[in-house]
């Protein structure tokens, strides 16, 4: 008797401590809903339509972006299957339209609307590229030269413009967005980016 | 002060011009800023952001609104007027609200209740604009939190609804949404990572955590204005393409919940020097 008081008593405290879990998993699904709903009252449909996760963004979620094997491979399957590549096949645009695009980290805020501009990559929020630009961030890798470093090889121009357009077909719960697969950029735009990272003229291998 | 201020000034205006020399600018308005935050550990009187302190406590003083009352008798969780430590155990559960509230969202309800303006137009305009003076609840958010100063953050966690706020919140901090894919954790999840040239603090870690969030109410020299958590955590969903959250909402204050337990036994010193 003793004992079993002691281990509901542990169970409670545990189940406690234990953030999420006390309240169990679909109790605390249900008040993570319900806060999102009243949080963001004054939005229009199709800005609250931003708030709902789709099935890659719920599981990266709910994993904190180490997702097991069966849901990692779930996820490359599913979002390879969203790439679309451009009908002529060609995947480099313009690379010094791709360096500007690299440099705008305008679009998609509500106060980026109506439109002035185009959408930017917004490249050097995260990444190291043209040497020249020294304010660069760190969340992703530094992408100096990297068409130099890898031969401007056929494969890997496709391997960048896969990884642009959906980074997740590649490395899921990745940090980096899928800008193609999301509708953040164009078919044009990515090409161009792929030129800017893989065209031996850019500055980027320069 | 204002030389320094000055050439903090200048620093953000040149780095924001020449980018070849962005990141030798960034890192010498990085040290004026250092500077400046020890500076005023010898003269505290000399930080802008006490200027709002000020107006906060005459606005909690003065009698205002239809009830024509002071916020005097507004209880912030530790009785009615007592104001001294009660920014340190927030956010709390009040039971007369039936929810947890920030130092904003509590204010809001103060405002309202006590002296009985209209709820929508208090939170209608609650951020001040580049160069504006503090809005009355940025004022007032900026006193409550100067009147914990110098002591360490002490989140209760006594009510169960508190432990659900900080559940909430914590789930809410690597919720990942939008047409970025972005999570608080996207940016806030590693050490010495920087967007651009800014650095970004590791949230998820105690040490970083407790250096960052007691600065809050923080005076920002770029903006000349006073700037308040809510406001913050606004400003970041923006950034992840998200709409503008209601201001004291339960997700601003449940990611509250969740930074503040972060921080726990952090230092308050607010309003600190930002950029």
């Amino acid at each position: 008797m003793r004992i079993s008081v002691f281990k509901v008593a542990l169970a409670l405290g545990l189940s406690l401590v234990a953030g999420p879990n006390f309240l169990g998993a679909e109790g605390h699904a249900q008040t993570v809903d319900d806060a999102i709903k009243g949080s963001w009252t004054r939005s229009a449909p199709d800005w609250q339509a931003r708030l709902v996760q789709d099935e890659t963004q719920k599981v990266c979620s709910q994993y904190r972006n180490a997702p097991p094997k069966q849901v990692a491979d779930a996820i490359i399957a599913r979002e390879r299957a969203t790439i679309q590549y451009p009908p002529d096949g060609k995947l480099m645009g313009d690379w010094k339209k791709g360096a500007r695009l690299a440099q705008s980290g305008y679009g998609g805020r509500f106060t980026d609307y109506p439109p002035r501009q185009e959408n930017g990559g917004n490249c050097y929020a995260c990444h190291q590229l043209d040497k020249k630009e020294l304010s660069f961030g760190t969340l992703g890798p530094s992408l100096q030269e990297y068409g130099k470093n890898r031969r401007y090889a056929e494969a890997e121009i496709k391997a960048v413009y896969d990884r642009i357009y959906n980074p997740q077909a590649e490395i899921p719960c990745g940090n980096m967005p899928r800008m193609g697969a999301n509708k953040f950029l164009t078919i044009e735009q990515i090409k161009d980016l792929v030129a800017y990272v893989m065209s031996p003229e850019s500055p980027v291998n320069n | 002060m204002r030389p320094l201020l000055c050439t903090i000034a200048v620093a953000i205006v040149f780095a924001l011009a020449s980018p070849a020399v962005l990141r030798a600018q960034d890192d010498a308005t990085e040290r004026e800023l250092e500077k400046y935050r020890q500076m005023l550990k010898g003269d505290p009187w000399s930080n802008p952001g006490l200027l709002d302190v000020d107006r906060g406590e005459g606005l909690w003083k003065e009698r205002r609104g239809p009830k024509n009352v002071s916020l005097e008798q507004c209880d912030l969780g530790k009785g009615p007027g007592k104001v001294e430590g009660a920014f340190a155990e927030l956010p709390r559960y009040f039971k007369d609200a039936d929810r947890v509230m920030d130092v904003e969202a509590r204010l809001v309800w103060c405002i309202e209740k006590l002296q009985g303006f209209d709820r929508a137009a208090i939170i209608k305009r609650p951020y001040s604009k580049a160069n504006q003076a503090g809005t009355e609840l940025e004022a007032l958010a900026t006193f409550v939190a100067h009147k914990s100063n110098g002591l360490k953050f002490a989140p209760r966690l006594e009510h169960t609804k508190e432990r659900k706020a900080l559940a909430l919140g914590e789930t809410l901090f690597f919720r990942r949404q939008g047409p970025m894919d972005f999570s608080c954790s996207t940016c806030h999840a590693d050490s010495g990572k920087r967007i651009r040239l800014q650095s970004l603090p590791f949230l998820g870690k105690p040490e970083e955590a407790r250096k960052v969030i007691g600065e809050w109410p923080a005076y920002r020299v770029s903006q000349g204005t006073v700037m308040t958590f809510q406001h913050r955590i606004a400003d970041c969903y923006w950034q992840m393409r998200l709409p503008l959250i209601d201001y004291g909402s339960d997700v601003t204050v449940a990611l509250t919940m969740f930074l503040v337990n972060q921080a726990k036994g952090g230092e308050i010193t607010a309003p600190q020097i930002k950029r």
